[in-house]
């Protein structure tokens, strides 16, 4: 299940868009992947001679997998891509392990509420050996523009 | 339940969301949660969720885009506390 349907929705695009496949959905929970590319941009600065993936970066991914994804999935024929937005509200992660330039992540989004338009969600990030690179609260909303 | 009971339980849910604090210190009901107490429209939400569990009452969305200020907030909440 790669649900290029609700990719198709989101509104970013290259070289901000951290989403591949949508792995599993339902009005629960959603648990979608991403490949981080070896020449990501923001590798060339993060850090010196030490290409690792930006905690903010990390956040956006499980941000656009968590919130963006689901939050479409979610608001159903309501989303409509010209005329609606969304935006992060509030975060709070703890990271575990670093996550390297062509290394592929696991998010996972349970849902806390999903009540007028805000989605609130406890947020999991895991490597391919299936061990947790990071975790938190994440909350967005969805509005017309 | 009392006006002032009622007034006083409100300020204290809206009180973590509050950016204006001088705002929150002059607290009437005419005071607007957007544009008098610099709530922005995320929390805004979490206050109707934080009344719903202090109040046990369902906030409809009607209900919710009228909650803007005290005075509607109040007449909303005393209007679903009469239904139960």
């Amino acid at each position: 299940m790669i649900r290029e349907d609700i990719i198709q929705k989101l509104p970013y695009s290259k070289p901000f868009l951290f989403v591949d496949e949508i792995l599993e959905i339902d009005e629960e929970h959603i648990k979608g992947s991403y490949t981080f590319l070896k020449d990501e941009y923001f590798y060339q600065g993060h850090f010196k001679n030490n290409p690792i993936t930006p905690g903010v970066i990390l956040t956006e991914c499980m941000a656009q997998i968590g919130m963006a994804c689901f939050g479409i999935y979610l608001l159903k024929d309501v989303w409509d891509q010209e005329k609606w937005s969304v935006a992060m509200t509030s975060n709070e992660m703890n990271f575990y392990k670093p996550v390297f330039p062509g290394e592929k992540v696991i998010v996972k989004a349970e849902k806390v509420y999903f009540r007028f338009n805000k989605l609130k969600c406890n947020v999991f990030m895991y490597n391919t050996q299936e061990v947790i690179v990071a975790k938190g609260i994440v909350s967005g909303i969805a509005f017309k523009k | 339940m009392a006006n002032e009971e009622l007034l006083s339980k409100l300020k204290t849910i809206i009180a973590p969301y509050v950016q204006n604090q001088e705002g929150l210190k002059n607290l009437t009901e005419n005071t607007d949660f957007i544009k008098d107490l610099e709530i922005n429209s995320a929390n805004l939400v979490d206050v109707i969720l934080d009344v719903e569990d202090e109040f046990d009452i369902e906030i409809d969305n009607e209900s919710m885009e009228k909650m803007l200020t005290v005075k509607a907030s109040i007449e909303i909440i005393e209007a679903k506390l009469a239904e139960k």
